[in-house]
């Protein structure tokens, strides 16, 4: 009794109380999940704390600033071992801040539409279930391959990406591209994670490997690496004009967090490239049919109450 | 006749004349880190000048919290898929609602003392206008209450309040750890067969402290500087867990 009222904690902006100890906890599993496969988590992480009752906006934007924590943290160790091409983060940067700032725009438009629920949720599942099986497929071909004949599989290929102008050097990655295709993703990822809440690593990722063709090795210290940024303007925005962020949930959540992304990158490294990308398949596919069954089963409560005037 | 006269007025004074006089554990909540609900005491004694009435006494205490809009929203099926459809807002809804009572609530105040006074939970709701397109906007109000209740923040407690030889009076209410700050009303009603004879009102101030204080107010007056310190905090948390880990691998 005594030990459950110590570990029970009042955050100031959520307005509720919480058990420290389940926050760490959670904290930690998706640290470990973040460092492993270069994802911010938070398409994990954020359904996890409305489950918990923390309110849907401090979920989102406290998310984005624990993402911040464990992403710094991973790219650390990643750059460690060389494993981040800061070029081609930077260019990815440059596309996500212009997606960020779209986002927003997008974001707002569609809450006065009403209906932003459940478009973020049908986001949520039609992107990591389209991702989820592509790479699923794509991973379970590669190990075929290689059981078959031995060589790893050559990814390297040239289609409609390396046709374009505007081409730069990206060292690290061993390629020779246009900045076009980048930029796009980055875009992209940006729109996404200011409407969905999240890091946008899970399309990310994907992206980096099979549109730009980038080796795996890279991918993960690479999408870290823009995702601290990308996190870090969303946090800013959520605090000037939403006031949503708990910097006490993000304290706990991050503790635990990057405990997790350190422990995370290493196990990664026991890994080999192919099984880390089923791997997160299966976890993509899993978090979109717990969300798509969401969808489909009738609710036991069909009301909901929410802030006035937010429809 | 004069007999009659005497005891009609007698009842008249002693209607008047009782009066509550109201103890409170604590008329302070004070949210701290480690708040996880408080509960509060209130106890209290009838003051009067005139004998006991022959009727028996009646207590009901209303404790309530910061009142706000609401919109609420119910879900349907399209295309196969449960979405919001129609919502309703609501005028004013309390963030808690607790009433406690000495005997059964119907028994303890009438309808219309109710309906005056706004004691019971579906009353303490306030909804003015629905939209004309939806046809049982009274089915909003009720899952507002039903979901509270679930959370309890709303309560009612029959038979909660005990009365000894109609003078003294005690109950407890339980607040949950998911307080809102703000001034919670406190109304205590004195009935007789239903019918309000006297009525006390009071505040207990709900209020956080400390740190919790100095956080919130820093997110609400220096946004910028609040978010700048979220982002130090989490890079210099992700830096020494790098940090240590690079320790330990060493070591």
């Amino acid at each position: 009794m005594a030990l459950s009222k110590i570990m029970q904690i009042y955050l100031p902006i959520a307005e509720v109380s919480v058990n420290a100890f389940l926050l760490l906890g959670l904290g930690g599993m998706v640290g470990i999940l973040s460092g492993m496969f270069g994802v911010g988590g938070g398409f994990l992480m954020t359904p996890l704390l409305f489950f918990i009752g923390i309110p849907p906006a401090v979920a989102v934007a406290t998310e984005a600033n624990q993402i911040v924590a464990s992403s710094f943290s991973g790219v650390l160790a990643h750059l460690k071992r060389k494993t981040v091409d800061l070029k081609m983060g930077t260019v990815l940067l440059t596309g996500g801040l212009i997606g960020a700032a779209l986002g927003v725009v997008v974001f707002n438009y569609l809450k006065s539409q009403g209906q932003v629920d459940l478009l973020v949720r049908l986001c949520y599942v039609v992107f990591l279930g389209v991702i989820g099986s592509l790479m699923f497929v794509e991973s379970l071909n590669a190990i075929r391959k290689s059981r078959n004949n031995a060589a790893p599989a050559k990814r390297k290929k040239h289609n409609w990406v390396h046709g374009l102008p505007l081409k730069m050097r990206f060292r690290v990655s061993g390629l020779y591209i246009s900045v076009i295709p980048p930029v796009m993703v980055g875009i992209l990822v940006g729109i996404l994670s200011a409407i969905m809440g999240v890091g946008g690593g899970f399309i990310m990722v994907p992206a980096m490997i099979y549109l730009l063709g980038m080796p795996t090795k890279v991918v993960v210290g690479t999408s870290l690496f823009q995702i601290i940024f990308v996190t870090g303007f969303t946090t800013l925005l959520h605090a000037t004009t939403n006031y949503t962020v708990d910097i006490a949930l993000a304290v706990l959540l991050l503790v635990g967090g990057v405990i997790g992304a350190q422990i995370g990158t290493r196990l990664g490294t026991y890994l080999k490239a192919e099984q880390l990308r089923i791997l997160l398949a299966l976890l993509v596919m899993l978090v979109c049919g717990k969300l798509a069954l969401d969808l489909l089963i009738e609710p036991s409560e069909l009301f909901s109450i929410g802030a006035a005037g937010g429809h | 006749m004069r007999f009659l006269a005497l005891c009609l007025s007698l009842i008249a004074t002693s209607l008047a004349s009782e009066e509550v006089v109201l103890g409170l554990s604590q008329d302070q909540v004070a949210i701290t880190t480690n708040f996880d609900g408080s509960e509060i005491l209130l106890f209290g004694a009838v003051k009067r000048e005139a004998p006991i009435p022959e009727e028996p006494l009646d207590v009901v205490i209303a404790v309530s919290g910061p009142s706000g809009p609401l919109t609420v929203r119910r879900k349907e099926r399209k295309f196969g898929i449960w979405v919001n459809t129609d919502a309703v807002e609501i005028d004013a809804a309390p963030s808690f609602y607790a009433v406690a009572t000495s005997a059964p609530f119907t028994e303890a105040i009438s309808n219309v003392e109710d309906q005056r006074h706004k004691v019971s939970i579906p009353r303490a709701i306030r909804s003015v206008g629905a939209p004309m397109d939806v046809e049982d906007a009274q089915a909003f109000s009720e899952a507002v209450i039903r979901i509270r209740t679930a959370e309890g923040a709303y309560q009612l407690h029959e038979n909660a309040v005990q009365v000894d030889q109609q003078t003294l009076f005690r109950t407890s209410i339980k607040m949950p750890a998911n307080l809102t700050e703000g001034d919670y009303p406190t109304r205590i009603f004195l009935t007789r067969n239903g019918q309000v004879v006297s009525q006390f009102e009071t505040m207990i101030n709900v209020n956080k402290v400390g740190l919790e204080r100095w956080l919130f107010d820093l997110s609400r007056n220096q946004p910028l500087i609040y978010g700048l310190m979220s982002l130090a905090i989490a890079i210099a948390a992700g830096w020494l867990a790098s940090a240590a880990f690079q320790v330990l691998r060493r070591n």
